[in-house]
């Protein structure tokens, strides 16, 4: 009998548990949602953000968002996926190995801000480049190269390991292997990973107050030079991302309506990471109906 | 015969050009490989040698910087100053991320158990996405809606100017849950069924497999959950500046505002020029950032070897 009571008790508490998680998760974005839609408005989503007056937009941001998500993925991806396949095909087992796994680790593990710190001494300072979009994304590599690496390496390890048998047996080179059947048969697993890794660069934002910068120049839009300063395009220009004007309004800025503009980017953002979650799972099943449904 | 010897060359030249294929493909992941490695080691040494600069270029010694509690950095040497003793940041952090995972790691555990455990199946199909999701939500956003609703709350119906120690662990406790239930979960998942078959064979109620089988079995991946937990909790920035206060007093009750290593780099840095004592200090209180997770990593070692 008192065992029964316990485990009533018990039961109820872990359904209580997991309801209050539930219900948190949930209840804080609606908030955000609620709070940030009705400040959402094509005027918002596109002029760039006012200094003292009231009214200003997150144009520039969402551009800057995502300039320097494609530029960090430029360098991510590559890197990330042949230094994974390396780990998966080529290394064996000894202490190199062991000191790539500590090496990940190590980057996995280190707060975000102190990275950033790495890319102010070495990207901004030593380079001479400055607070600029080029700096911010070579940052946002070391923060997510680990990351890539395994994930890189888990797919090409969760493929089933006869298909590379068969593919040496038949007189193809490791590399025509690698290339021709193991990243093909892993492509899902790597594409799901590849967008959730950009959901993370989206929404990062103290790596990159000391490297991208905290303030946007004016931008021109039809200036499509890359080596203009004005021009969007330019990568060593400073650039403020949407999440780090969120902090930045609440921190510093001198406009009346803080709430309403941070509330909108705060939407924004999660509206953005709600759709890479998404994309991510949508698209990683896609492909994977397309390569075994033949 | 001229054919047949021509056919010969075209095949060695293929069979050539796959090789080089080879062994250059291999360099080339090799190299990419490295450059973890060599970034790795870039890092160490450069945060290192600036955060050791204050002790041996400006001649802080370890006594002041870390048991000290005054931090005036700029004060001029006529009025007595300067003075970077960091404890009162230091504590802060610890203080800060400690009691998040006090209030998280319960919580996480909870939620683990019954998503592996008791759920339904439908539970566990809006649950799974649902933390899944909750880890992607950026870390500002976290700290603005701890900035807009709980320090209002925490004004009005608890006390302070909420601004606050429990505001910080509050936003942390909930940022980290994502990332200590998910381990666990894992942890639980790769049981062997057959052990939780034998002890309801035996006649354990469900709340006995959970609490005397399927827990001491996932301990070491529960435990690697909290760590992970707590090194995210010690190292998050933007979140636990925005609601914290940022005062530099060590604070004495959990409504006092209170400043981390981590927000007086965020606020700092910016203002501080470089090689002068103050922005010395701030690598430093980096390089104890760094000194941390190596030592969150020792611990998931030796954690996850004993099982």
């Amino acid at each position: 009998m008192n065992a029964w009571l316990a485990n009533r008790i018990a039961l109820c508490l872990f359904w209580l548990g997991a309801g209050l998680v539930l219900i948190l998760l949930l209840g804080l974005l609606f908030f955000i949602l609620l709070e940030g839609i009705r400040v959402i408005s094509w005027d918002f989503l596109t002029l760039p953000a006012a200094t003292t007056r009231s009214g200003g937009g997150i144009g520039p941001q969402i551009f800057n968002s995502f300039y320097l998500l494609i530029l960090t993925m430029l360098m991510t991806i590559p890197l990330g996926l042949l230094a994974g396949i390396y780990m998966a095909e080529y290394a064996k087992k000894g202490p190199l190995i062991e000191l790539i796994r500590l090496s990940i680790e190590t980057l996995t593990s280190l707060p975000s801000i102190v990275v950033g710190l790495f890319g102010l001494l070495l990207f901004v300072n030593y380079t001479g480049w400055g607070y600029s979009l080029m700096a911010g994304a070579l940052t946002l590599t070391v923060i997510n190269l680990p990351m890539m690496v395994r994930i890189s390496e888990e797919a090409i390890q969760g493929v089933f390991p006869d298909l590379r048998e068969a593919s040496l047996a038949l007189g193809a080179t490791r590399w025509q292997t690698i290339w021709r059947i193991m990243i093909p048969a892993a492509l899902p697993a790597l594409v799901t990973g590849i967008i959730i890794t950009s959901g993370r660069v989206f929404g990062e934002a103290a790596a990159l107050l000391y490297t991208a910068g905290m303030s946007s120049p004016a931008l021109d839009f039809t200036n499509w030079n890359i080596f203009s300063s004005a021009s969007p395009l330019n990568p060593f220009r400073p650039a403020e991302t949407l999440a780090v004007h969120i902090w930045k309004v609440n921190a510093e800025a001198i406009i009346p309506d803080v709430k309403r503009v941070a509330n909108g980017s705060a939407a924004v953002l999660i509206l953005i990471v709600l759709i890479f979650n998404l994309l991510a799972r949508w698209l990683g099943h896609y492909i994977n109906r397309k390569l075994t449904a033949v | 015969m001229a054919k047949s010897s021509f056919s010969f060359k075209t095949d060695s030249w293929l069979v050539k050009r796959k090789k080089y294929h080879e062994i250059g493909g291999k360099a080339l992941a090799f190299v990419c490989a490295a450059v973890v490695i060599i970034l790795t080691l870039a890092l160490v040494y450069f945060i290192s040698t600036k955060g050791l600069a204050a002790f041996f270029i400006n001649k802080v010694s370890f006594k002041e910087f870390f048991l000290s509690t005054q931090w005036w950095p700029d004060r001029p040497p006529i009025e007595g100053g300067p003075k970077v003793g960091a404890l009162p940041f230091i504590i802060g952090s610890l203080a800060v991320s400690m009691l998040a995972v006090l209030v998280s790691a319960p919580l996480s555990i909870l939620v683990a158990v019954f998503m592996v455990e008791i759920a339904p199946a439908w539970g566990q199909r809006i649950l799974q996405p649902a933390i899944e999701l909750l880890a992607g939500i950026p870390s500002v956003v976290y700290g603005y809606v701890g900035l807009i609703l709980l320090v209002p709350f925490i004004r009005d119906y608890i006390g302070g100017n909420g601004f606050s120690v429990l505001a910080g662990f509050l936003v942390l406790a909930v940022m980290i849950l994502p990332t200590i239930i998910s381990v666990s979960t894992d942890s639980l998942r790769s049981l062997p069924r057959q052990w939780k078959e034998a002890a309801f064979a035996l006649g354990s109620t469900h709340w006995q497999v959970i609490r005397l089988v399927l827990l001491p079995a996932a301990r070491s991946g529960i435990i690697t959950g909290i760590v992970l937990g707590l090194a995210r909790a010690f190292g998050e920035a933007l979140a636990v500046q925005m609601v914290i206060g940022n005062t530099r007093k060590i604070p004495t009750s959990i409504l006092d505002p209170v400043m981390t290593l981590t927000s007086a780099i965020t606020m700092d840095m910016g203002y501080t020029t470089t090689g002068s004592l103050w922005n010395n200090t701030l690598w430093t209180m980096s390089l104890i950032l760094l000194g941390l997770s190596f030592f969150f990593i020792l611990t998931i070692k030796i954690v996850s070897k004993r099982g």
